[in-house]
């Protein structure tokens, strides 16, 4: 094989930078950390991940990819199957379709659309969650998660711009 | 409108509405989705192995530094709680030899014996709305679902989805999870229901039942599902409505935990602990 070949094929790679972060965001969430504590829940990384990408590069996040990385998520945490694949679709169709309200804006407009995000996502998954068990859920753990989403947003985040930056330099 | 943006939009709407029909296959416990479950889990099985790792060394290493702080206070504690267990083994001991005596006299039937698979914690749900834990233990162990899932304290859970190589157990806090309990003071028996906190409620006590906080609460074995005595929790509180009983296990610091492979005479019956959504049929 060609250098150019080899070139391409390398582009290719690092054109699947977002969908690795992502997926590596669903695994995180459920990795056991074992510290007393510690809050039972972990932040909703998928949805920073999501959110990200809709805004800055949705054509290399496409939709039946959020789709499938939400069914990834919900088959690993264990809840109905469908709930967070249906909580990050309509976020990325949402997103995506209104990046130019937040495209060269600064930072803390980003954090702010997110805030609203993380507030309807947690609504949406509390009521969802409701009927689906036919029972009301605790909705402390549902907005203890909220908070911690939105206060990690600016670390994971950046960890996910650098990573990105130096990926898709050139590309 | 362009039709880039119009095929985009449709694809929005019809991948947003193939999950609420998952969400319903699910709901209906359909045998397809939960093949599509264990296959999910058996794939992902390796991945989270290899990262559960790190997190758990990492959580020994801050234990063991809170362990050197305490170090002092600890052996304190430690001795003091010795002499008293001395004093509870010669008690035992002594209960033991009767109960064999009484037992023989009897003629009693003795509980089926169980055996254990142990397995490691791979992964925690981390979500709010269900509380679960991954294994690395599957159907290749002779992992079968409905086991009870106990560690050193007492009750974990019981097993909820199996694949070949890995499980998923439903912690007896998850809002599906329904245990027959038994007071131990009393012998009054009622039913642990979870609701995702980190609390148990005891629904189902015979009217006049008997308790106060501190009494512990361990599992009956009916149903068939859990085999009896395993401890559980104790009572925290006993005001209005249903007592709160606070398990003994921390479920956030799990890392191991065996399965009872329960070697019942008969096949359990699906009547009590059965419970809703998720759960065996």
């Amino acid at each position: 094989m060609n250098s150019l070949t080899w070139r391409r094929f390398g582009i290719r790679l690092r054109l699947l930078t977002p969908g690795a972060l992502t997926l590596a965001a669903v695994f995180v969430s459920v990795v056991p950390v074992g510290l007393s504590g510690l809050p039972e829940v972990t932040p909703f990384f998928a949805l920073m991940a999501v959110y990200h990408w809709s805004i800055y590069r949705p054509e290399l996040l496409p939709a039946p990819v959020v789709f499938v990385l939400g069914l990834a998520q919900d088959g690993l945490t264990g809840g109905p199957l469908g709930l967070f694949a249906l909580i990050l679709i309509v976020v990325y169709g949402l997103v995506s379709t209104q990046r130019r309200a937040f495209l060269g804006r600064t930072f803390p407009v980003e954090w702010f659309g997110f805030s609203l995000v993380v507030l309807g996502t947690t609504m949406a998954g509390w009521l969802i969650s409701c009927i689906y068990f036919v029972a009301l859920v605790d909705p402390r753990p549902v907005a203890l998660q909220g908070a911690l989403t939105l206060v990690t947003y600016p670390c994971v985040v950046w960890i996910f711009a650098r990573i990105a930056r130096t990926a898709l330099r050139r590309v | 409108m362009s039709g880039k943006v119009m095929v985009q939009r449709f694809a929005f709407v019809l991948l947003a509405a193939a999950a609420v029909v998952l969400m319903l296959l699910n709901k209906s416990n359909t045998g397809a989705v939960e093949r599509f479950r264990t296959v999910l889990l058996d794939t992902a099985s390796p991945v989270l192995e290899v990262l559960s790792r790190p997190a758990i060394t990492l959580s020994r290493v801050m234990e063991e530094a809170r362990f050197l702080v305490h170090l002092h206070d600890e052996n304190a504690r430690l001795r003091e709680e010795n002499a008293r267990l001395k004093h509870w083994q010669a008690t035992a001991l002594r209960l033991q030899q009767q109960h064999v005596g009484l037992t023989a006299l009897l003629n009693a039937r003795v509980d089926p014996s169980s055996t254990f698979v142990s397995a490691r914690v791979i992964g925690d749900s981390g979500g709010p709305f269900v509380r679960t834990i991954l294994l690395n233990a599957g159907s290749r162990d002779g992992v079968v679902k409905g086991q009870a899932a106990i560690n050193g304290d007492g009750l974990v859970g019981r097993v909820a989805e199996v694949g070949f190589r890995s499980s998923r157990i439903l912690l007896i806090t998850d809002l599906n999870s329904r245990v027959p309990a038994v007071l131990e003071p009393s012998r009054d028996r009622g039913v642990l229901e979870g609701d995702n906190s980190n609390a148990l409620r005891l629904n189902y006590l015979p009217a006049g039942a008997q308790l106060s906080p501190g009494d512990r609460v361990v599992t009956s074995g009916h149903g068939g599902v859990f085999p009896a005595e395993l401890p559980i929790g104790v009572v925290t509180s006993v005001a209005d409505g249903a007592p709160y009983v606070q398990p003994f296990v921390q479920f956030q610091r799990l890392d191991y935990v065996r399965i009872v492979k329960h070697n019942f005479d008969h096949p359990p019956s699906r009547s009590v602990a059965a419970g809703r959504g998720r759960t065996p049929r």
